[in-house]
């Protein structure tokens, strides 16, 4: 097939049942794949690309767990289905940095025992991510109300908003 | 939690997308933002055989300012676009600060203001808030374009004056009035949750300082957004006072609504809710009001 620009690809006949083609960056790597139209992407992106990285926790739109960014944004990707990322760049916890290399926000996580079981961990990150860059110097309660979209059954929050300020603190220097 | 299937279709334009909604009728449902739709979806609660996303449609989404002074919004105008946009911030400063607190940041990010409106959940910020700003809507189908105000727009629980042929394409405000003031004060479990009871509030004075006009909208205790008429009444032509913003809660807590019970609050407590929060939103309102006559 040649081609795919954001349109679908079949005629208009076949479009009832039909997969859509769709290309998509993830992480700065584009993928081309064909996908069923329901396909939410949170499901693309663990089950077609293996980026197990991003968790599903509450499957509509609650938890937080699968927030990843969306030209730039963070969103559900659970609220989302694939074939709108078409021509999209996303962002995942996998393009954020190595275990050899961590990112400066999960340096700080590390540091500040900022997660326990990990599971909310990920799309707590990639909130986060955009947060700092808008707010370099945030407050205590702006950090809440940032995170307030992410759910986290161990910690009790406060390390993680420990976490924040140190990885804050870090950015800044 | 898998969405059921469906029959996609991406249009580019409005024409495009009314000739899908024409064509599939009750069976189609168009997509916005998803941020409510989706999560239906998911749970099943909705199996709509037809998708029309209106993700692609770039016309849907603007926001300039109307000839007479007030604001004209695409109905994909998203969340976030709203919150972070200066002539929204002066032309409609209600909207401006109730922004941050509608939904979490992820949902802001997709969010759109014409599905929050379509959608017409009882407990939306935005729904309430077009009734208190007196905003009119645009619905479009092949057939033309009908406009409704906002408060004769939504008919009940998820329900509005929408046929399945048509879309809501804009939203028009009209200009704030002078020496009007505004206030929204909710009150949820958690921050960007669900309100409780909220209360959106526009309140005009006169050149004597009196009350002219009083837009008291509550939302989350009924089937649709409250208008508290009898608290208008009351109010109607009277100089502020504590007093009578106390009276006039009252009176649209016991008169105005008919709050019911759920796992998340009482009638009682809601009621209750609605006679605090009411008070603070005169009070603030009249305050605004006030600071904008200097």
């Amino acid at each position: 097939m040649s081609e795919i620009t954001g349109v679908n690809v079949y005629p208009q006949e076949k479009k009832m049942s039909g997969l859509y083609q769709l290309s998509i960056t993830v992480n700065d790597t584009e993928f081309q794949r064909e996908v069923d139209p329901r396909l939410l992407l949170s499901d693309f992106l663990r089950h077609e690309l293996g980026l197990t990285g991003t968790h599903i926790g509450c499957e509509h739109g609650v938890c937080g767990a699968c927030t990843v960014l969306f030209d730039g944004l963070p969103v559900r990707s659970c609220l989302m289905f694939a074939v709108q990322a078409d021509g999209h760049q996303v962002q995942t916890v996998e393009g954020l940095g190595t275990v050899d290399d961590l990112h400066v926000i999960q340096q700080a996580f590390h540091d500040a025992h900022g997660l326990q079981c990990g599971f909310c961990t990920p799309g707590i990150l990639m909130t986060l991510v955009p947060f700092l860059e808008k707010n370099p110097r945030p407050s205590e309660d702006q950090i809440r109300h940032a995170i307030s979209g992410n759910i986290c059954r161990c910690t009790g929050y406060q390390h993680i908003v420990d976490a924040v300020k140190l990885a804050a603190e870090n950015m800044n220097q | 939690m898998k969405p059921p299937p469906f029959d996609y279709y991406n249009p580019t334009s409005v024409g495009e997308a009314l000739t899908h909604l024409a064509e599939h009728g009750y069976d189609a449902k168009a997509l916005a933002g998803g941020q409510s739709l989706i999560p239906m979806l998911n749970f099943r609660l909705a199996q709509p055989a037809v998708l029309v996303d209106l993700n692609r449609i770039a016309d849907l989404s603007f926001i300039r300012e109307t000839d007479d002074g007030g604001l004209h919004l695409g109905a994909m105008t998203r969340h976030y676009q709203v919150e972070n946009d200066p002539l929204v911030a002066e032309k409609a400063p209600l909207i401006a600060e109730a922004m941050p607190q509608i939904a979490t940041t992820q949902i802001r990010s997709r969010g759109t203001f014409g599905g929050s409106i379509a959608h017409a959940d009882p407990s939306a910020e935005l729904v309430a808030i077009s009734v208190a700003l007196d905003a009119e809507f645009h619905l479009r189908s092949q057939s033309g374009i009908r406009k409704f105000k906002a408060e004769d727009f939504f008919l009940g629980m998820f329900t509005t004056q929408l046929d399945p042929e048509e879309l809501l394409v804009e939203i028009t405000l009209p200009p704030l009035p002078a020496r009007t003031g505004w206030a929204l004060q909710e009150i949820a479990r958690r921050p960007h949750d669900f309100a409780l009871v909220g209360v959106a509030a526009l309140v005009t004075l006169n050149e004597l300082g009196h009350i002219q006009e009083s837009r008291i909208v509550l939302f989350s205790v009924g089937d649709g957004p409250v208008m508290a008429l009898k608290a208008r009444a009351l109010l109607q032509g009277q100089s502020p006072s504590p007093e009578l913003f106390r009276a006039a809660a009252e009176t649209a807590s016991m008169e105005d609504v008919d709050p019911t019970s759920d796992i998340h609050a009482s009638a009682s407590y809601r009621r209750q809710l609605v006679r605090v929060l009411t008070r603070q939103a005169l009070e603030r309102s009249v305050e605004r009001a006030h600071a904008r006559v200097k």
